[in-house]
C-alpha cells in the first residue's frame, strides 16, 4: 500500500469512527444515567438523516444554520418523547425496555414509510463544502468528508467541556457513577433524565445530519448503526463517555482496514474485535462496573 | 352449462405479492400502480371478467417468501401470482408456483434461473433477466474502444449474474475484464475500493447498484475524482429512479435498459400522460414492467374469452403473444423472458435519454431451460 | 402419590392441547394447517429461549443465530448427501447450533446484565455476517433445498417430510418432546439450581454452586433445542436465507416470551401462538383493508401496549381459573 493511499484509508476509519462515537456517546450517556438499554436509538439516527433530506429544500447552502435548527427540533422531540415514553421505563427492567424500545422501532419505521415514503434521496452537499482535494497522484478526498471529521471533532470537545467543566456536567458524572446518590442530593432528577435524553437524541439526529449527504437517506439505515454501537459500547465499557470514543475509532480503523485486507470477511472483522476484547476485558476497556 | 355461465361471472383472484415495507416499497408501489392503470383502461375488467385482488407484503424477505406466496396459493386460491421486485422472492415464488401449478407472473426480478432451470410453463416475466442489459452494456463499452475494463458489484445473485453478462459482451468485442470487484449487499463503504480501482487504472468501470448504493456509488465515484478519467457503464439500474439523489454525479453517464426517458414514440407517450393523469407522478421502467404484466394476462384471458379454465390455451396464447409495451414491442422467448430491444441511454438533468438502440430483440441465452 | 397427582394435574392441560392438536388436520384447511405448523415450530423456538430468559434470568437478544445455523447445516448437509437422511442431519443440525452456542456462551457469559443482552445480540450479527458476506452458504440469496428430509430404517422409510401432514405430526411431536424434557429439566436438580441463578446468583455461588458452568449448560441446550426448531424451519420453507438470523428474528422471539409470559413453559407456546396469529391478523387486507400494508404499526403498538399492560403476559389473565383452584384447594377437592 502506498503512503498516500494509507492516508487516505486512515482519514476514512477516523471519519466512521467519529461518526460512530457521536451516535455510541448518546446510547452510553441514556444507560449509564438512567439505566435504560434503548434498542430505538437507531432510530434516532435514522431521524436526523431524514431530518437533512426534510430541510434541505427550506436552507439551501446555509448549512450550519440547518444543522442548528435540526438540532433544536431533535431537542424538542427528545423532551416529548421522554415525558410521554422512556419516563415510564426507568422502572422496568431490561428485558421489558428491550422489548418495548424494539416494538418502538417497528412504529418508528412505519412512520417513516408513512411519512417520506420508501425512496432512496440523497441529500446535496452545499456548494461551499463540495469539491475534492487532490491527495497523491491518483485520488481526491471531498472536502465534505473533512468537514463531516471536523464538525464531530468540535461537538465532541463541546461535549467534553459540558461534562467536564459545568455544574451540569458534574450531576451527570454523579449521576453515571452513582445514581442513588444524585436522588439524595436533591437534585431535580426528572428535569436531569430529560436534558440527558434529549442530549442523546440530538446527538444521534446529528449523526444521521451529517451522514446524510455522504450515505444518501433509505430505509433501514438506523438498524444497521444500532449494533454497531452496540460493538462500541461493549468494548468502550458501558456509561464512559471516553470510552466510547477510544472503542469508536478502534472500530473504525478496525473495518476500514478489514475491508482492504479481507474483503471477503470485513463483515466481521468488529465483532472479532469485540470477541477479542471480550476474552481479554469482559467489563469494556473503561469500566464503570455495572 | 349454468355453473359455466356463474364461474364466467365470478371475479378473476389475482395475488399481488409485492414488497410494501423495507428497500423496494417504491418499487412496488410502481409495479402495483402500473398494472392497475391497464386494467382502468380496459374499464376495470379483462376480457368482460372482473378482478378481485389479494395482497401480500412480501418484506423483500426470501425467508418469509414461501409462507407469503402460500398465504396467496393456499389461502386465498388466487388464480394468478404477480410478484416480484427482490429476486430471492421471485425465486420461492417460482419454487412454488411449479409446486402448485399456479400461473406466474414476474414483473421485476431479474435472476436469470427464473426463466433459466427453474422455467417452467407457467412461469413468465415481463421485465428482464440480469443478463440481458449487462451483455448489451458490454458490447457497447468494447465499441467504444476500450480494451481494459473492471467491474464493481455487491457480492449477490444479481450482481454476480449482471458483471458476467457484461464480461461476456465486453470480451466478446474484443476486450479484456481484469478484475471483478465486489462487497457484501447492502453495504456502501466504497472508498477503499474505489482506491483499488485508482491503482490499477483501468479503462472503463462497469457497476452494478441499485437504490441507495446506486446513489452513493456514482456520488463517491465522483467525488474521488475518478469520472473524469475512467467512464463509468452500468445497467440502467445504476441511475434509474435516483438522479434526483444523484445530481451533477450523474450527469452524463451512459447505461442499458429495456426501456428509457424520451423514447417518444406515440405509444410510450399516451402511456405516460395517462399514468401522470392518474396517479399525479412520473412512470418508471418499474410501472412499466407493471403495465405488461397486465396486458400479458390480458392476452391470456382474452385468447380464452375468459374462461380461465382452458388453462393450456392460456398459456399458449401468453406464450406466443406479441406484447405493445410502452418500451416498444416484445415477444416471448421459449423460456417466457422478454425478447426486447435494449437501450443506450445518456444521463440528462433528471432523464435517461434514449440514445440509440444497443441491441436489437436480444434473447436472454436462458441457461438450463428445459420445458 | 402427592407429586404423581401434581405431575398429572399440571400435565393435564398440555396433554389435552397436544389431543387436540393431534386432530386438527382432519378439520383444517391446508393454508391454516402450514400456519399451524409454523406456530408449532415458533413454539419449540421460543421454549428454547425460555430456558435462558424465564428460567435462568439470562436475557439474550441472539438466539435467532442458533435456529439459523442448524437451518444452514442443514442446508448444506443434504447439498452434500442428496435427499436429507434425517438420522444424520437432524443431530448434526442440532450440534452445529450447539457448538456455536457453546462458543458465544463461553465468551458471553463472563458478562451481566446489560452486557450480556449487547453481547448475544452482537454474536449473533457475527453468525450472520458469516452467512451473509461468504459463498459458504450462497451468500445474501441464501440456498433453496432441492427436497426435504426424510427417515428411512432398513430401506423402510418410515417419516416422509415431502407429506404435509406427516411434516405436521412430526413437527408436533417435536414441540410435546421438547415441552416434556423442560417440563423435566425444570423439575431436576439442574433446573432448580438455573432458577436458583436467575433469584441470587451471588447466593448460589456462595453455597457453592459452579453458576458459570451451569448457565453454559443452560445456554449449549437452549441452542440446540432452538437448532431443532431451525432444522424445521429449513424443512417446512425449503429456503434458507441469512435473514433467519438477523436481530428481527431474535426480537421476535423474544416478544413471544414476554407476550405469552415468563417463567411457564405455557407462556412461551401460547406466545408464539399469539404473535403469529396477530401478525397474521394484522396484515390481512380482509380485515384491515389498504392500512394492511402498515402492519408494523400495528404491531409495534399492540407489543408496547402488552408489555406495559400484562406484565406477566398472557398467562397472567388466567385470573378467573386461579381463584376457582383456589376455591377448590381449600374444599380439599384434589382431582376432577
Amino acid at each position: 500500500m502506498e503512503l498516500s493511499i494509507f492516508l487516505v484509508q486512515c482519514l476514512n476509519a477516523i471519519q466512521y469512527g467519529l461518526l460512530l462515537f457521536l451516535v455510541a456517546s448518546g446510547l452510553t450517556l441514556i444507560f449509564g444515567i438512567m439505566g435504560v438499554i434503548n434498542l430505538a436509538h437507531g432510530s434516532f439516527y435514522m431521524i436526523g438523516a431524514y431530518m437533512a433530506y426534510a430541510l434541505a429544500p427550506f436552507f439551501g447552502d446555509q448549512f450550519l444554520l440547518q444543522m442548528a435548527v435540526g438540532v433544536v427540533l431533535s431537542v424538542a422531540f427528545g423532551f416529548v418523547l421522554e415525558w410521554a415514553f422512556f419516563s415510564y421505563l426507568y422502572q422496568r427492567n431490561h428485558l421489558q425496555q428491550v422489548l418495548m424500545t424494539y416494538s418502538l422501532i417497528l412504529v418508528f419505521e412505519e412512520a417513516r414509510s408513512m411519512l417520506a415514503g420508501n425512496d432512496v434521496h440523497g441529500v446535496a452537499i452545499p456548494a461551499w463544502l463540495a469539491g475534492s482535494i487532490r491527495l497523491g497522484d491518483v485520488m481526491q478526498y471531498p472536502i465534505y468528508n473533512l468537514f463531516a471529521s471536523a464538525a464531530c471533532i468540535v461537538v465532541a470537545i463541546g461535549l467534553y467541556l459540558v461534562v467536564n467543566r459545568t455544574r451540569l456536567g458534574m450531576m451527570i458524572r454523579a449521576g453515571a457513577s452513582n445514581r442513588d446518590m444524585v436522588r439524595g442530593l436533591g437534585i431535580n432528577i426528572r428535569l436531569l433524565y430529560r436534558i440527558v435524553f434529549a442530549a442523546g437524541v440530538a446527538l444521534a439526529a446529528l449523526a444521521g445530519m451529517i451522514a446524510a449527504p455522504v450515505s444518501s437517506v433509505y430505509p433501514g439505515m438506523g438498524g444497521q448503526i444500532l449494533i454497531i454501537c452496540f460493538v462500541v459500547v461493549v468494548i468502550g465499557g458501558i456509561g464512559s463517555i471516553s470510552g466510547a470514543l477510544i472503542a469508536a475509532l478502534l472500530v473504525g480503523f478496525v473495518d476500514t482496514f478489514g475491508k482492504v485486507f479481507f474483503a471477503q470477511f470485513s463483515g466481521l472483522s468488529i465483532y472479532l474485535l469485540m470477541a477479542v476484547i471480550l476474552i481479554w476485558r469482559p467489563q469494556g476497556l473503561i469500566s464503570k462496573g455495572y | 352449462m349454468v355453473q359455466a355461465q356463474q364461474a364466467q361471472q365470478a371475479p378473476i383472484k389475482v395475488g399481488l405479492m409485492l414488497p410494501a415495507t423495507g428497500t423496494y416499497a417504491g418499487l412496488g408501489d410502481m409495479i402495483e400502480k402500473g398494472f392497475k392503470l391497464f386494467v382502468s383502461e380496459q374499464g376495470g375488467k379483462l376480457a368482460g371478467r372482473e378482478l378481485q385482488y389479494f395482497k401480500v407484503d412480501d418484506e423483500s424477505d426470501p425467508a418469509k417468501a414461501t409462507d407469503n406466496v402460500n398465504k396467496l396459493i393456499k389461502r386465498d386460491q388466487v388464480d394468478v401470482l404477480i410478484g416480484t421486485v427482490h429476486s430471492g422472492v421471485a425465486m420461492a415464488m417460482a419454487k412454488a408456483a411449479r409446486e402448485s401449478n399456479t400461473l406466474l407472473i414476474v414483473p421485476n426480478a431479474g435472476a436469470d434461473v427464473i426463466t433459466g432451470a427453474m422455467c417452467a410453463k407457467n412461469i413468465f416475466r415481463t421485465s428482464f433477466t440480469n443478463w440481458q442489459p449487462a451483455y448489451a452494456m458490454g458490447i457497447v463499452a468494447a465499441k467504444n474502444g476500450h480494451k481494459k475494463a473492471m467491474t464493481i458489484t455487491w457480492n449477490y445473485a444479481a450482481g454476480i449474474e449482471s458483471a458476467k453478462g457484461f464480461v461476456e459482451g465486453f470480451e466478446k468485442g474484443g476486450g479484456k475484464v481484469t478484475q471483478n470487484l465486489t462487497l457484501p449487499f447492502p453495504n456502501v463503504e466504497f472508498q477503499a475500493l474505489l482506491t483499488e480501482i485508482a491503482a490499477q487504472k483501468p479503462d472503463a468501470v462497469f457497476a452494478f447498484f441499485a437504490g441507495g448504493g446506486a446513489v452513493k456509488f456514482v456520488k463517491d465515484y465522483a467525488a474521488s475524482g475518478l469520472n473524469k478519467t475512467i467512464p463509468l457503464y452500468g445497467p440502467g439500474f445504476l441511475t434509474d429512479g435516483t438522479l434526483e439523489a444523484q445530481g451533477a454525479a450523474a450527469q452524463g453517464m451512459s447505461t442499458t435498459l429495456h426501456y428509457a426517458d424520451r423514447l417518444n414514440t406515440p405509444r410510450d407517450n399516451t402511456f405516460r400522460l395517462s399514468f401522470a393523469k392518474l396517479y399525479k407522478t412520473n412512470a418508471d421502467v418499474y410501472a412499466v414492467q407493471g403495465y405488461d404484466a397486465a396486458q400479458l394476462l390480458a392476452a391470456g384471458i382474452k385468447a380464452v374469452d375468459g374462461d380461465i379454465k382452458k388453462r393450456d390455451q392460456m398459456i399458449a396464447a401468453m406464450a406466443s403473444s406479441q406484447i405493445d409495451s410502452p418500451r416498444g414491442k416484445f415477444t416471448l422467448s421459449a423460456a417466457h423472458n422478454p425478447v426486447q430491444d435494449i437501450y443506450l441511454r445518456k444521463v440528462n438533468g433528471n432523464l435517461n435519454e434514449a440514445q440509440s438502440v444497443a441491441i436489437k430483440a436480444l434473447a436472454d441465452p436462458a441457461k438450463g431451460c428445459r420445458m | 402419590m402427592s407429586t404423581s397427582v401434581s405431575l398429572y394435574r399440571s400435565a393435564r392441560l398440555p396433554l389435552a392441547a397436544l389431543l387436540i392438536a393431534a386432530a386438527m388436520p382432519w378439520f383444517l384447511s391446508e393454508y391454516t394447517q402450514s400456519l399451524l405448523v409454523n406456530i408449532l415450530i415458533y413454539a419449540i423456538f421460543a421454549l428454547s429461549l425460555e430456558l435462558l430468559v424465564g428460567t435462568t434470568g439470562l436475557v439474550s437478544l441472539g438466539h435467532a443465530a442458533f435456529s439459523g445455523v442448524a437451518a444452514y447445516v442443514t442446508a448444506l448437509l443434504m447439498e452434500v448427501t442428496g435427499p436429507g437422511d434425517m438420522l444424520l442431519v437432524l443431530p448434526a443440525a442440532m450440534l452445529g447450533a450447539g457448538a456455536y452456542a457453546l462458543f458465544v456462551g463461553a465468551l458471553s457469559l463472563r458478562t451481566r446484565g446489560v452486557y450480556f443482552i449487547m453481547v448475544t445480540l452482537a454474536f449473533a450479527q457475527m453468525a450472520f455476517f458469516i452467512f451473509h458476506d461468504t459463498a459458504i452458504g450462497g451468500g445474501s440469496d441464501g440456498m433453496y433445498l432441492s427436497s426435504r428430509p426424510s427417515l428411512a430404517l432398513a430401506g423402510k422409510v418410515l417419516i416422509d417430510l415431502e407429506s404435509p401432514q406427516q411434516f405436521y405430526f412430526f413437527t408436533l411431536a417435536c414441540l410435546a418432546v421438547t415441552y416434556a424434557l423442560l417440563a423435566v429439566l425444570l423439575r431436576s436438580r439442574f433446573g432448580r439450581a438455573l432458577a436458583g441463578i436467575r433469584l441470587n446468583e451471588q447466593r448460589m455461588r456462595a453455597v457453592g454452586f459452579p453458576t458459570y458452568g451451569y448457565k453454559l449448560a443452560a445456554f449449549v441446550i437452549a441452542g440446540m433445542l432452538a437448532g431443532l426448531a431451525g432444522f424445521l424451519m429449513a424443512a417446512r420453507t425449503g429456503v434458507v436465507n441469512p435473514e433467519l438470523l438477523s436481530w428481527h428474528e431474535s426480537g421476535a422471539v423474544l416478544l413471544m416470551l414476554i407476550l405469552g409470559g415468563l417463567g411457564s413453559l405455557r407462556g412461551a407456546v401460547i406466545g408464539a401462538a399469539a404473535f403469529i396469529l396477530l401478525k397474521e391478523f394484522y396484515s390481512s387486507e380482509a380485515v384491515f383493508g389498504p392500512f394492511a400494508l402498515h402492519w408494523q404499526m400495528s404491531l409495534g403498538v399492540t407489543m408496547i401496549l402488552c408489555v406495559a399492560l400484562l406484565p406477566h403476559g398472557l398467562i397472567g389473565l388466567r385470573f378467573p381459573l386461579k381463584l376457582r383452584s383456589g376455591l377448590r384447594a381449600k374444599q380439599g377437592v384434589t382431582h376432577g
